[in-house]
Formats: structure tokens, sequence, C-alpha cells
């Protein structure tokens, strides 16, 4: 187990997390994806944050970082559900495709 | 040796379950199975010596984010059924994205020959965090609280029932007494 690993254990659950949001239709379905990417970021500031590399200059806070993007990452759930609320309210549905006003 | 065993099983339960969440067709399924990885997240946290961190995630992530996921569908879903199918679409062109970019992602990794003399630094105590986090970094912190707080009150005013301003569209049969005037 080292850095190498966490990294690229990382990047995949990152590719899974972009796969899901590239190919899911439903609103909640994406932003369950947006949160596999949000947790592997995580996942890299908290390798970082363990390990040190040889060139680097001054101490890297990785723990830090990772509990600022973890707060951050629940307001956007919930800004986000309050959007995913406001669309089935508006549209009866949650599908992405719906909400194609702006496109006219 | 025992650690990069533990490091693979808890590695393939996050990859395995991760796939699940984008392939599964239920909905609720695709919300516990996130449930699923980030438990194993926490697991790979606490292997990394952050375990304040691997708390927090149990914590914060697994039993506020994905029980709030679970609360949205449960919202969000049609009154007809009680499976809430995702659906999503098939075709190469996500598979292509996604395995290209873990492709250009892992090969700069490998490529990078700095990361393998990389040294485990002494561990980071929730003592330490406290203190960095309110000593050095006091104004971030408060920053992300105003930014926390301005989040809550504008998730509020978004999701807030209105009786007028939201014009609605093609509501569904089983909805249609709750339009307000």
């Amino acid at each position: 187990m080292t850095l190498s690993h966490c990294l690229i254990l990382a990047s995949a659950l990152f590719a899974i997390g972009v796969y899901g949001v590239l190919t899911r239709k439903q609103v909640i379905a994406i932003l369950i994806s947006v949160e596999l990417m949000a947790n592997a970021a995580n996942l890299v500031f908290i390798a970082f944050g363990r390990y040190r590399v040889p060139s680097a200059v001054g101490a890297a806070p990785g723990q830090l970082f990772a509990l600022f993007s973890l707060a951050l990452t629940v307001a956007e759930v919930a800004v986000g559900l309050a959007l995913v609320i406001l669309l089935y309210r508006s549209y009866g549905d949650t599908r992405v495709g719906l909400a194609s006003e702006l496109k006219s | 040796m025992s650690a990069s065993i533990g490091f693979g099983f808890v590695a393939a339960c996050a990859v395995l379950s991760a796939l699940f969440v984008v392939r599964v067709k239920n909905l609720v399924h695709a919300a516990l199975w996130l449930g699923v990885t980030l438990i194993a997240t926490a697991g790979l946290y606490a292997m990394l010596d952050a375990s304040f961190l691997a708390g927090v995630q149990v914590l914060l992530y697994v039993g506020g984010v994905s029980v709030l996921m679970i609360f949205g569908v449960m919202i969000t879903r049609k009154h007809d059924g009680l499976v809430v199918e995702a659906e999503s679409t098939s075709g190469p062109r996500g598979v292509f994205a996604a395995v290209g970019l873990f492709a250009v992602l892992a090969t700069s990794i490998v490529m990078t020959p700095e990361l393998d003399g990389a040294v485990a630094v002494e561990t980071v105590t929730a003592r330490h965090l406290g203190r960095s986090l309110l000593v050095d970094h006091v104004l971030a912190f408060e920053v992300v609280s105003l930014l926390l707080l301005i989040a809550i009150i504008g998730a509020v005013v978004l999701a807030r029932r209105r009786d007028h301003g939201v014009e609605r569209k093609e509501l569904p049969a089983p909805r249609r007494e709750e339009v307000s005037s």
C-alpha cells in the first residue's frame, strides 16, 4: 500500500463517478455519482496528507483540506437536493432532459 | 503484507460497490451502495492514519449524505410503483470517457517517478487537526461555516413550497389535487 496505489484507486473511483454522471438520466442518480467523485478527490487529499514526496516544499495539510472539502460537499448536496425537489415540483419528474427550456 | 491484503480487499469493495452505484437499476439500491462505497473509503482513511477523518466520514457521509439521498429518492418518486427506476443511456460513449479518463490518470500516476519515493509522515492526530483548524486556519474555518449557513438558507429558500411564482408543467395525475391557485 503506497501513495501510487491510493492515487490509482482514487482515479478509478473518479472515473466510475464520471461514467455515472454521463450515463444517468435521473438528477438524483447524477448527484450520487458526483458524490462518488468528491469522495475520490477526498481520498487523494488524505493520501497526500499521509505520504510525503521528497521534493515537496513545506507541510501539506491534507486532512485539513479533506475536512474543508467534506463541508463543501455537504453544502452542495443540500442545495442540489433542494434543486431536485424544485425540479420535481415544477415538472413532475426528475429526468434531466425535461429542464431544457433555456434551449429554445 | 497483511496491510496490502487489507488494502486490496477494501479497494476491491470500494470499486465494486461504486460500479453498483452507477449501474444498478433501483435508485434506492444505488444510494445504499453509495453508503457501502463511503464506508470502504472510511476504512481506507483509517488505514492512512486519518482516524478522525474516518469517523467524520461515517458520521457525516454515511449517516448524513446517503440518508439524504434516500430521502430525495423517496420524496421525488412517482406514486404508481414502489421501485424507482433509474434510466441510463446505453451506448459506449460513457464507457469510453470513463476508461479514457482512468487510463490518462493511471498512466500519469505510474509515469511519475517521484511518487515512488514518498515516505509516510508522522500521524496527524485530531489534536493537531483542531489546533491548526482553530489557530492557523481560523479564517478559512469561519468562511466555511458562513458558507454552510448560506447553503442551508439557500436550500430552504429553494425547496420552500411557494404558492405562486413557480409555474407548473404537465403535472402527473396523482399530484393534480395539489395545484394551488
